[in-house]
């Protein structure tokens, strides 16, 4: 299926870009006109992502994170989120709820957990060195017309 | 600021206020910390009403509160928490942890 709408973002992987990243790509998705708690859980497995890539990918470089989002005539929405940073050596284990590799014991370890139970799907390609890309689909329920 | 800290009668409440993540954590986390271990009180309360929006960070920070009043027998209560906050609390069992209201 063809995609009816596209967009792309690109910043640096600062934290304070963390609330402007997951505020640009939910504002991309009103024109679903999606409900309150769709818009809050969008934001939230953005969030993560995002939080992710500067935290993990990139730990204490600065690189660029690469967001794509899409939006399918059937109402799904496709939510890319790249990094160039250092990659996970296992997802599987990555992705285990409550598994961190922060110490400090701040960091809850759920960041996948809350992805893969806001969205309907996430998907995690990574190479050791290259970098990661997170890729989230979520099916709005909204109210059809995408104007 | 995104936290203001209220310490009476053994009892400090911290109001969270904005988006809770990553990046704001952080000064949160330190405000509460140190009235926490200047006071020393009893209970901790962090009200959630102001707040606006919370990833997983924010369970970090309760998660770290939670340790914090117990390495110095007090108790925690979260407070005024949306069901968007909820949500992502109860994914991490922190609703059975701490007294959310």
């Amino acid at each position: 299926m063809k995609a009816i709408n596209e967009m792309t973002l690109s910043f640096i992987s600062r934290s304070a870009n963390e609330g402007f990243a997951r505020a640009a790509v939910a504002s991309f998705f009103v024109q679903l006109d999606p409900t309150v708690e769709e818009m809050s859980d969008i934001k939230t497995a953005i969030s993560e992502a995002v939080t992710n890539a500067i935290v993990h990918g990139y730990q204490d470089s600065l690189g660029k994170v690469q967001i794509c989002a899409r939006i399918y005539p059937d109402n799904r929405i496709y939510i890319r989120i790249k990094d160039q940073g250092c990659g996970i050596p296992d997802i599987e284990k990555a992705m285990e709820p409550l598994f961190t590799t922060c110490t400090t014991g701040e960091r809850a370890g759920l960041g996948f957990a809350v992805m893969q139970s806001f969205m309907d799907k996430v998907k995690v390609r990574s190479t050791v060195g290259k970098g990661t890309t997170v890729i989230l689909t979520k099916k709005l329920s909204s109210k059809q017309q995408n104007a | 600021m995104p936290i203001t800290t209220i310490y009476e009668n053994g009892t400090v409440t911290a109001f969270l206020s904005g988006d809770i993540d990553h990046h704001t954590a952080a000064v949160m986390r330190e405000t509460i910390d140190q009235t926490v271990e200047s006071s020393l009180p009893q209970k901790l309360i962090i009200d959630f009403k102001d707040v606006t929006f919370m990833d997983s960070s924010g369970i970090g920070l309760v998660m770290g509160r939670y340790k914090l009043m117990r390495s110095i027998n007090g108790e925690i209560e979260v407070r005024n928490v949306s069901s968007h906050i909820k949500k992502v609390m109860k994914l991490a069992g922190l609703d059975l942890l701490a007294v959310v209201k």
